[in-house]
């Protein structure tokens, strides 16, 4: 099978711009994006435009650079020794690699949910409370409690949890916990989440909830999600983002990349017949 | 056509089931094939025996859309198939019902054939049976062969095909309708005859959705209730 030429592919995803489901303005812009991990390249030019709240799904083979280019939004990969990005990555028209930039502040806006629940090892109320205390969101209690029982609703975590505020976070069960670690990304309004295959360790009644949330989400938020599950990405996003070897090979409406995709690679990986 | 590569799952049972919808799709087309070519002959040679057959064969291209619709459940229920292999499972499904009506259509003529060879020959109307038979069969086996081979092209002729037929039926029609007013004590043989060609048409019409199937299964575009036309353009697209 032959690769993709990224100029054609490029242009082709202009094209489909234009009718995204969602809104049509640019929350996040990458261009050029290359990350490195010491010598090995990991994501070779990427250009991707997510529109507001939108829910945009990245799937691929393991190794594809998905999860790098997701962490790439939110600067977590700052975090990993010897890896460096090249090309720029806007929020809002805002360079987010810009060496002036806060990215604590960046955080607050793109949170991110991760694969395996990680409570912190603090009561439920803390676990919520704990951002918006560190961000000076909530100036009294009371404040601070609104901040908490809201965020748990949107979560829709609040009548499992409400009588148990002070209990562990970790006592939770898995499909809670995650929720919890949701309702905690949502406790400093954030803009944009960025979730990592945020159901892999999660049981299918659980991973509905979580796919239910994240449809009531997209109203407020941009959500962007990596995951190993080709149902869940036809299930719960308005695109579908498809990588191969570190290259963004398709991005088209999730319904055509599943029903008729343009990209034969694509249509190799989610008819299973590599990987 | 490129794009098709059934058979190279990661998973040889996927691959299985899907070989084994396709080979049960072109099984089941064979028999409806043949269900059309006896009915055909039967009437025109007013063979009873062979109409019996046409009958009795009728129940088992039932059982065999029951069976592939079966398969095609399992399928969807156990694989969740994507892009290319949903396709397949969707056009097979819908094929399968096409082909059974086709097989009903046929079991039509054969009762025909039965009648006629009671009640005596139509005086007229055997030419254009023959002419428009022969059409449709040819109609039958491109569509079958274009669904084996992937075809888009080979489907789309098939449809231009089934305009001439409406064609051919209309002027049939028009022609025995004729010959009844002339002659009405024939009304009722020439009127099996019609109801043949009647069912010869819808056959035709079956074969051409068939067609549409195909083309929806290769280049993943519905192109029913579209002109000629447009379904060429549709499949010229890369």
């Amino acid at each position: 099978m032959k690769m993709v030429d990224p100029e054609v592919m490029v242009q082709r995803k202009d094209d489909r711009q234009s009718q995204s489901p969602a809104s049509q303005t640019v929350k996040i812009s990458a261009r050029d994006v290359k990350i490195y991990y010491g010598d090995t390249q990991a994501i070779k030019g990427i250009d991707l435009d997510i529109m507001e709240n939108e829910v945009i799904s990245f799937i691929g083979p393991s190794g594809c650079g998905k999860s790098t280019f997701l962490r790439a939004l939110n600067r977590m990969n700052d975090t990993i020794e010897g890896s460096r990005l090249e090309g720029t990555v806007t929020l809002d028209g805002e360079d987010i690699y810009d060496p002036s930039l806060d990215v604590v502040l960046l955080r607050a806006k793109v949170g991110m949910v991760f694969q395996k629940p990680n409570p912190f090892p603090k009561s439920i109320y803390d676990n919520i409370a704990y951002g918006p205390r560190l961000h000076g969101l909530a100036k009294r209690k009371y404040d601070l409690d609104e901040i908490v029982e809201t965020s748990l609703r949107k979560a829709g975590l609040w009548d499992e949890v409400k009588d148990r505020l002070d209990k562990p976070g970790t006592g939770l069960s898995g499909g809670q916990q995650q929720r919890l670690c949701i309702a905690r990304a949502i406790a400093v309004s954030p803009e944009v989440i960025l979730m990592d295959e945020p159901c892999s360790a999660l049981d299918p009644i659980a991973t509905a909830k979580i796919e239910e949330l994240i449809d009531e989400l997209t109203e407020s938020y941009t959500i962007v999600i990596v995951t190993h599950s080709m149902q869940q990405a036809a299930r719960v996003s308005h695109r579908t983002a498809y990588f191969h070897l570190g290259e963004l090979v398709e991005v088209n409406d999730t319904e055509t990349v599943f029903t008729k995709p343009e990209n034969e690679l694509t249509e190799a990986y989610i008819t299973g017949r590599f990987g | 056509m490129d794009r098709m590569h059934f058979g190279q799952h990661s998973s040889s049972q996927f691959n299985e089931a899907l070989e084994s919808i396709r080979n049960h799709l072109m099984e089941m087309g064979g028999l409806v094939e043949k269900q059309v070519v006896d009915a055909l002959e039967a009437l025109l040679r007013a063979d009873s025996g062979l109409a019996e057959k046409v009958l009795q064969t009728e129940e088992k291209v039932d059982q065999q859309e029951i069976q592939i619709d079966e398969e095609c459940a399992r399928v969807l229920a156990l694989r969740h198939p994507a892009a290319s292999d949903l396709r397949l499972i969707i056009a097979v499904s819908k094929a399968v019902s096409d082909l059974e009506r086709i097989g009903d259509e046929s079991a039509k003529i054969a009762a025909m054939a039965l009648q006629l060879a009671e009640e005596g020959e139509s005086p007229r109307g055997y030419v254009e049976v023959r002419h428009i038979g022969n059409h449709v069969r040819n109609m039958l086996r491109d569509t079958l062969d274009a669904f084996a081979r992937f075809d888009a092209d080979k489907a789309v002729e098939v449809a231009a095909e089934d305009t001439e037929v409406d064609m051919e039926y209309r002027s049939a029609m028009r022609a025995l309708v004729t010959f009844m007013m002339e002659d009405p004590r024939a009304i009722s043989r020439v009127l099996n005859i019609i109801w043949s060609l009647r069912a010869l048409e819808r056959i035709g019409d079956h074969a051409r959705n068939i067609g549409e199937q195909v083309i929806f299964l290769v280049k993943g575009t519905d192109v029913r209730h579209i002109s000629i036309d447009q379904m060429e353009k549709e499949v010229k697209k890369p």
